[in-house]
């Protein structure tokens, strides 16, 4: 691991630089047709499918069991509807309820009859009705307040902390990259949203945040002295800290993904759908997007906000201009 | 802070009071699961461990169909009363378009399960007699139907009595069964104190505020008895007069005078339908002019007096306002109250089952196996990246994971806080969140190293910088926590809570713990000569090859202990370095080549 180190001494001595600010041009259009994409795709196959908590769906229940084995009841969906995770509990001591998506009249016979085959039990005990939504639109709304609310309050407290609203900007624009690609990948892998999934977009908005300000901070500190006693240009400055903070950065991302890693891994292919599954595919790819973005967006863009000011501007071209002169004599 | 006391000796004292933290919450966890019942483990949610189910099928007055509509707000309003008792993540549904189907996790107690069914009926009835409950009976208040629900604000707070209790009412004869319907001859109104048999007085006499059952409905043309909902005043009220229906809508306010000024008071005021406006307005004609306590009403939800105020002016437009000793929340609760008390809707409880975990047994396991592989790799990654440092992360781990551990089972007792599936993901991404600030940490260290420090200045300059760093970034996720608590519901709030407690953790763990730690280690000669394996090895870190920076480093230290200045002499001292650096190696410029005639005219292109 030796080389892993000397990279890292090479990239915060200069030696070793990415110039991740000079190809910005490259890193927008990577991002402007991955974020086109999570919004098309997703659109094309017919837009997000949404899971039974928001949308409600049938619910059966099996009666006067013997036994109330789990098994069979989820067997027994799968034979007809495949592709649905039924929600199975018991209920009492002698009965078991199924919950599904909402399902077709002809379907949904299908469904009750193979749970009394499964059970062994005429149809009749097994009955069956329509559940409303648990996540309803009341729930939807205020967390969509709070989420606003806290998105201002995050934008005024980086431009306070910063001393500069463009960090702000640069931070929610790559936020929104994050949330809308995560989506996308999600809807395009065409998973349902279930509340799991929406908790897991959440913490994805806490992490690209979070990622954002710990690069934000190093180039705070790059930036804050003047150009000309560091003798680098403002983008010089940013791209330094940027590269700085690469093994912060890389050394996190994947400190974040091996636990939910394994969370998918389990979850995806040992289980099958499920909360952990939902949780953990926004919770992986949004962690890949957020420190892709912190980097290849947020940096990028910030300097783009600031390299316009007037006194920015002039100073870097003194700096060039002076290091030119150097190197000439 | 005493005098520049050590690093060590800082750290010690760091160390103590993790210590005693952690000694605080292991004791409260003891007590509460040997003194009060409580567990060792934290309760688990629905999800995980099944629950009780609830079928409850709402009826409207007078048999009429429950809308889609009314049953939203029925859903709302039981929401309200579970979140009333704790984060604990239920789940509300309705079936069938008529019925709602709660799913509470574990087995609630009685109170939980009343509150819930309890009718959300909403009376305005007249005062007919006031008074004091016996002693005992105020020990024992029964819990509000609402949270933070207040008291009254005619006869205000908590001791004062109601108003010339039981003055004179001398009943009425007119013997019938005690608290039975057929309640005296004919009345002439509502506020008749003909109405008070001698056997209702009697009752009335008698009358405990914990014996009321808020889970049967009171019927509408009798008196009832009742109390002050913090059970300080106990009344007899008499048949109701106008219901919840015919309020139109509610809100609080700071009432103003008649010139419009700011009394610097908070009001409710109360708008009533047609039907609701014609009522209030003769109740109001009729009690303005009888003495104390008549000539008050009382406003009683789930059969409750939230409050009762003295009718001082006839008021027939329907616009009516209570004042009183409210605060902005107490006007408030108030407000809400008859605002979702104006929903005529009681609930009849169907079933009641126990239902097992939605999610199987195998989810819970898998997630804690997954878990576990997810920390295993953490760990060898760490040792790889950071040898003997990784041992620090480790500890830091495991220190914060005793923490949580011992935070949640502290919450799961005291604020019915449960663990879902999805809690346990996000603790368990957490780890990625808190390890951060150390790889933060460390990386600030060894920039020092690299920059020619010793151990034990890096180790401090380091931490001055990272701590910036970590506040900044952790507080933005504190934000995100709180915010989302305070206004998300169900599942959201669950999430925000758990986001917010590892936040802390983390901020804690690594001031009382991770940074301490190295300041101790910095001195043990493995760490501090450099050692291969302990991670800090400055010649890996390429500090000897900028070797130049050796002899400015005690500057930069010298210069750090000024104090107010020291962050911007710092970065000036180390910006001169840097200054020095580049002009030395300016053949290998940080790639700028490709866009020096790009830079100077930074405005072409838009």
């Amino acid at each position: 691991m030796a080389s892993f180190s000397q990279f890292g001494n090479d990239l915060y001595t200069g030696k070793r630089s990415i110039d991740f600010i000079g190809r910005r041009r490259t890193w927008f259009i990577i991002s402007a047709v991955a974020v086109l994409l999570s919004l098309a795709v997703p659109f094309l196959r017919g837009g997000f499918t949404f899971g039974i908590e928001f949308t409600g769906g049938s619910e059966f229940r099996v009666s006067n069991l013997e036994s109330v084995d789990q098994e069979p009841a989820i067997d027994a969906v799968a034979s007809v509807a495949p592709e649905i995770a039924p929600r199975v509990s018991s209920v009492g001591t002698n009965s078991i309820r199924v919950q599904t998506d909402q399902l077709a009249d002809e379907e949904s016979n299908e469904v009750r009859e193979a749970l009394a085959e499964a059970y062994g039990v005429p149809v009749d005990e097994v009955t069956e009705s329509f559940i409303g939504p648990s996540w309803g639109a009341d729930i939807t709304r205020q967390a969509l307040t709070g989420l606003l609310i806290f998105l201002v309050l995050v934008g005024l407290f980086m431009a306070v902390y910063f001393r500069t609203w463009k960090m702000s900007v640069a931070a929610m624009v790559a936020l929104l990259h994050d949330l809308v690609i995560t989506a996308g990948v999600y809807g395009i892998v065409g998973f349902e949203v279930t509340p799991a999934a929406v908790i897991g977009f959440l913490t994805i908005l806490g992490y690209s945040l979070y990622d954002t300000v710990v690069v934000f901070d190093k180039i705070r500190e790059n930036t804050s002295g003047s150009e000309a006693t560091s003798g680098r240009t403002f983008r010089e400055s940013v791209n330094l800290a940027v590269n700085q903070t690469l093994v912060r950065s890389i050394n996190t991302s994947v400190v974040a993904i091996l636990p939910v890693g394994a969370i998918l891994f389990i979850g995806a292919f040992l289980l099958g759908a499920g909360t952990l599954r939902d949780i953990a595919l926004a919770l992986f790819i949004g962690i890949i997007v957020g420190t892709y973005s912190t980097i290849f967006v947020a940096a990028p863009l910030y300097t783009v906000l600031r390299e316009r000011e007037p006194e920015i501007a002039k100073e870097s071209k003194r700096t060039l201009e002076l290091r030119a002169k150097g190197v000439s004599a | 802070m005493a005098r520049n006391p050590s690093p060590v000796r800082k750290a010690w004292r760091s160390l103590a009071i993790l210590g005693g933290l952690i000694a605080l919450l292991a004791g409260l966890n003891t007590l509460g699961a040997v003194a009060f019942n409580g567990s060792w483990t934290p309760k688990l949610a629905l999800d995980l461990e099944g629950g009780t189910q609830l079928t409850l099928a709402p009826i409207v007055e007078g048999g009429a169909e429950v809308s889609q509509d009314q049953l939203d707000q029925a859903v709302a309003i039981i929401r309200q009363r579970i979140d009333a008792s704790g984060v604990s993540e239920s789940e509300i549904t309705t079936q069938g378009g008529r019925n709602i189907v709660v799913s509470i996790p574990g087995q609630p107690d009685e109170q939980t399960l009343a509150r819930i069914q309890a009718s959300a009926r909403l009376e305005f009835r007249p005062v007919l007699l006031a008074g004091i409950p016996s002693a005992d009976s105020i020990e024992t208040p029964t819990p509000t139907p609402t949270p933070g629900a207040t008291d009254a604000p005619a006869d205000s707070s908590t001791g004062s009595p109601a108003p010339e209790s039981t003055d004179g009412a001398t009943p009425a004869p007119e013997p019938t069964e005690s608290g039975a319907p057929t309640p005296a001859p004919t009345p002439t109104d509502a506020s008749d104190l003909a109405q008070v048999t001698p056997e209702l007085q009697a009752a009335y006499d008698a009358f405990e505020c914990g014996s009321i059952d808020s889970t049967v409905p009171a019927p509408e043309d009798e008196p009832l008895l009742t109390c002050e909902s913090d059970g300080t005043v106990k009344y007899l009220l008499g048949p109701v007069e106008v219901t919840g229906a015919d309020v139109a809508d509610a809100s609080s306010s700071i009432a103003t005078t008649q010139q419009g000024a700011s009394t610097g008071t908070w009001q409710v005021a109360i708008d009533f339908d047609d039907e609701g406006t014609a009522a209030f307005g003769d109740v109001t004609t009729r009690l303005t002019a009888l003495p104390s306590p008549q000539n008050q009403f009382g406003i009683v939800l789930d059969k409750r007096v939230i409050s009762a105020p003295v009718s001082r002016v006839v008021i027939l437009d329907g616009n009516a306002s209570i004042t009183g000793n409210f605060t902005q929340e107490t006007a408030k609760t108030l407000a809400d109250q008859l605002k979702f008390g104006a929903l005529p809707l009681s609930f009849e409880t169907q079933s009641q089952d126990r239902i097992s975990a939605t999610l199987g047994s195998d989810q819970l396991r898998s997630g804690l196996i997954a878990g576990l592989i997810g920390l295993i790799l953490v760990v060898i990654y760490s040792l790889i990246q950071y040898r003997g440092l990784g041992f620090v992360t480790v500890a830091s781990l495991l220190v914060a994971a005793g923490l949580t551990y011992l935070v949640i089972t502290l919450l799961s007792w005291r604020q019915g806080y449960r663990l879902s599936l999805a809690g346990i993901a996000g603790l368990i991404v957490a780890i990625g969140i808190t390890a951060d600030s150390f790889i933060v940490y460390f990386e600030r260290i060894r920039d020092e190293l690299r920059d020619g420090r010793g151990l034990s200045g890096a180790v401090e300059t380091g931490w001055k910088r990272a701590w910036r760093t970590i506040l900044a970034s952790d507080a933005v996720n504190l934000g995100a926590a709180v915010i989302l608590f305070l206004l998300a519901v169900g599942n959201v709030q669950g999430f925000a809570l758990t986001l917010g407690l590892t936040t802390l953790i983390d901020i804690a763990v690594v001031a009382l713990f991770t940074h301490p730690m190295l300041q101790l280690l910095s001195r043990t000669r493995f760490f501090s000569e450099g050692h291969k394996l302990s991670g800090l090895d400055p010649k890996a870190l390429g500090a000897v090859y900028r070797g130049r920076a050796q002899f400015k480093a005690p500057v930069a230290e010298a210069k750090s202990r000024v104090g107010a200045t020291r962050e911007a002499a710092r970065r000036q001292t180390i910006a001169e370095r840097k200054a020095a650096g580049s002009t030395l190696t300016v053949e290998a410029p940080n790639g700028i080549p490709p866009e020096v005639d790009e830079t100077p005219t930074p405005r072409k292109g838009i």
